[in-house]
């Protein structure tokens, strides 16, 4: 079953084309990384999957559900107000810098959307969020603010508030750039235990290594288009120049 | 005339300032939230006129606002002036001005807000309500707090000026005592008092400011 469908994206800023042409499936329990140089458009294509940016045309859907379509112009037509909250209730994102909310204690990060989108009872929010708290590591920070953990712990964090959710697909923005290099380590190993839980990720990383490890597809993106796709093996013995270059330069 | 009777003279005063501090605070705070929703407005004409407003709030005497309010319903609309409208004209003054100046430094605190907040929310799936009130309102007012002590410090001298359109505010009778006594005593007191009362109003801010900071 495929959890996500775009189907020729395109997204320009100014005069400046910064996704071409892209068409991606991901397909249940599927991880997928996405790499390549900076400026190559894969945050922009996160972006617009998870609709914080909008994309001029193409198509993109969720299980089946349609969020963006195109008109006979050619541009992207979103569907009404109502339905885009619905289908967003299938995915999550992790954000490069976290982005927890520095006024709520590291349980009521993890609650608050809960109890407050969802109208889940709040003493069985706070039960499985200390679950998953406990899951990651975490459950005696549970009253602590962001601002007292490390940036590892507060990645960390930001995961099991994405969780909380019970998304289909979790999408991470490049999760451990942010990070001190003896931090990402504690990042990546929760990722790697979604995996191994076939929960279904799509990965903007500079982790090279982590990508090759992790991932089932690796996309290689260059100048707003999908330069190489294939297993991590695939990828990484690429005849692609423009790959093995790439590659070459990160490790 | 002794200190004793001067005091009580001024009481009523001290009372009325008081009361046109608080009813000010009341109405303009709300009213500069949503003054600064219409000045980041994303149409024009609002943005426009909202920054048209605050910049003629700001640029023009506190003292002139107040006469134009009290005495311009006569002079534009011929409607006869009464006395109980004297303290009402005092305070619609203090409110549209105040207003002006507080929804300032809420635009200030709401741009200085990250736009990573915004679109943790919207990914998290909270309302615009929800993400204002929830998230992005509380920030901005750990944020706001220094610079809303000083203007409302600010306001506890600038209710003197309501002795333009003779309100008698505590000022206002001192003046008046000073007039017909011929002693300097009821400035001094005045004085004394603003002082207090201000040292007063830091102490409370300070505490709030104490009270959120336990998140940066």
């Amino acid at each position: 079953m495929q959890l996500l469908e775009i189907k020729h994206m395109k997204k320009k800023f100014g005069s400046l084309s910064v996704l071409e042409d892209i068409s991606l499936s991901v397909k249940k329990g599927e991880v997928v990384s996405i790499i390549g140089p900076s400026g190559s458009g894969k945050s922009t294509l996160l972006r617009c999957a998870t609709m914080l940016e909008k994309m001029d045309s193409g198509e993109l859907t969720y299980l089946s559900e349609t969020a963006v379509h195109n008109d006979e112009a050619g541009n992207a037509v979103y569907a009404d107000k109502a339905r885009l909250r619905q289908i967003q209730r299938y995915y999550g994102l992790v954000f490069q810098n976290f982005n927890l909310f520095p006024h709520y204690t590291v349980l009521k990060n993890v609650t608050d959307a809960p109890i407050s989108v969802l109208s889940i009872p709040k003493s069985q929010a706070q039960k499985e969020a200390m679950e998953l708290l406990e899951q990651l590591g975490l459950g005696d920070k549970a009253d602590a603010y962001p601002h007292q953990l490390s940036g590892g712990q507060q990645q960390r964090v930001s995961i099991a508030r994405a969780m909380a959710l019970n998304p289909q697909i979790l999408f991470f923005d490049e999760p451990t750039s942010a990070l001190d290099p003896e931090l990402t380590g504690e990042v990546l190993r929760v990722i790697r235990e979604l995996a191994q839980k076939h929960m279904t990720m799509i990965i903007v990383t500079h982790e090279m290594m982590f990508a090759k490890e992790v991932s089932d597809r690796i996309l290689f993106i260059d100048a707003g288009v999908i330069r190489a796709q294939g297993t991590p093996d695939e990828i990484f013995s690429s005849d692609d120049e423009r790959v093995k270059s790439f590659l070459a330069r990160c490790m | 005339m002794s200190i004793v009777s001067i005091l009580i003279q001024l009481t009523d005063g001290m009372i009325k300032t008081v009361e046109i501090f608080f009813l000010t605070l009341l109405f303009s705070l709300p009213l500069g939230l949503l003054l600064s929703f219409c000045r980041m407005s994303k149409n024009l004409i609002i943005r426009s006129l909202a920054k048209f407003y605050i910049s003629i709030m700001r640029g023009t005497p506190l003292m002139l606002q107040l006469m134009v309010v009290y005495f311009g319903p006569y002079f534009f609309f011929g409607i006869q002036i009464t006395t109980a409208y004297r303290f009402a004209a005092v305070i619609i003054g203090f409110v549209l001005n105040y207003a002006a100046y507080f929804a300032e430094i809420y635009r200030s605190g709401i741009e200085s807000i990250s736009i990573g907040q915004y679109e943790a929310a919207k990914i998290l799936g909270y309302s615009k309500a929800q993400t204002f009130y929830k998230i992005i309102l509380p920030q901005v007012i750990k944020r706001i707090l220094p610079p809303v002590t000083n203007e409302v410090i600010t306001l506890v001298k600038d209710t003197s000026l309501a002795f333009a359109i003779a309100v008698s505010e505590m000022f206002t009778v001192a003046k008046g005592i000073v007039a017909a006594q011929a002693t300097l005593v009821p400035f001094a007191i005045a004085g004394v008092f603003y002082y207090l009362f201000n040292l007063l109003v830091a102490f409370i801010f300070e505490k709030i400011e104490k009270k959120l900071s336990y998140y940066r």
